[in-house]
């Protein structure tokens, strides 16, 4: 088990947005563009990996109870989306690393 | 506190991505603060923003009332937008008629209707063409 700021720490994230919860265990990496299956299939506790990176990507972090969003592949939330990540206090970190990478490195991190 | 009847009412805007899950982020924290499960919290967070989306994406907007008992959560997603034709094809997992600047948001995988049928005990489709559509939705509060 690990905590969002442990996971931050360990694997070298940049931080693009804090938010309220680092003290939250992340359950598992969870990797998915499309909104509506993440949505669905989204474990409560992930690190939802992802390159989709706007307000939507937010809202569905934050509706299906994500730890945090990892923006892979060097995406950045746009303007709208960080107003939005700082509002609702959500936890947003990026990595240049590919989704299967980044995944793996989180699972790795919480399986040590 | 849950012995009372609490009753919600949004305007969901049309073509607004930068508003839309405001309503059920909205309707999430008040079910927070009345101390309800939260697996059954997401259930709703979850099935609500679909439908709430999809009145964004397919429709021109609309309203939402949701109702909130002991025993159940209730939602009620109306809009006067295009209607679905065939509502057993529409919810099919991975039927999406999304148009291409939609889905490179991130939408149009067709999984927004399965989604709402799957975290939802009833899901009810009311929809005319030309008209508009209505969704009612139910979560119950004790876990089946
Ligand atoms: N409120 C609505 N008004 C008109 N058509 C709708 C409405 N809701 C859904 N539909 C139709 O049903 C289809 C399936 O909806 P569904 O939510 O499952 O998928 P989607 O919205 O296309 O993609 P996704 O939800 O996966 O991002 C839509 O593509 C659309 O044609
Ligand atoms: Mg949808």
């Amino acid at each position: 088990m690990m905590k969002v700021n442990e996971l931050i720490n360990q694997c070298g994230f940049e931080v693009m947005n804090e938010g309220n919860h680092t003290d939250r265990e992340v359950t598992i990496p969870f990797c998915c563009d499309l909104l509506s299956i993440a949505m669905g299939r989204m474990p409560a506790g992930a690190a939802w990996v992802t390159v989709m990176a706007n307000i939507n990507t937010l809202a569905v972090a934050t509706l299906a109870d994500a730890a945090c969003i990892i923006l892979a592949e060097g995406s950045r939330l746009d303007d709208a989306a960080y107003q939005k990540a700082k509002e609702q206090g959500v936890t947003v970190l990026l990595t240049e690393n590919p989704i299967f990478e980044t995944a793996l490195m989180v699972y790795q991190k919480l399986h040590a | 506190m849950m012995n009372d009847k609490i009753k919600l009412c949004y305007d969901v805007p049309a073509d607004d991505f930068t508003r839309a899950g405001e309503a059920s982020s909205n309707v999430k924290s008040k079910l927070k603060m009345m101390g309800v499960n939260p697996e059954i919290i997401r259930k709703v967070a979850i099935a609500m923003y679909e439908g709430e989306i999809n009145m964004v994406i397919h429709a021109f907007g609309g309203t939402i009332d949701v109702v909130i008992t002991p025993d159940e959560i209730e939602m009620v997603l109306k809009d006067d937008g295009p209607g679905i034709e065939n509502i057993e094809l529409a919810m099919q997992a991975g039927y999406s008629t999304a148009p291409d600047n939609i889905r490179s948001l991130g939408f149009g995988a067709g999984m927004g209707l399965p989604n709402m049928k799957k975290y939802t005990d009833e899901l009810n489709i009311d929809s005319t063409v030309g008209v508009g559509t209505t969704v009612t939705m139910k979560v119950k509060m004790n876990e089946r």
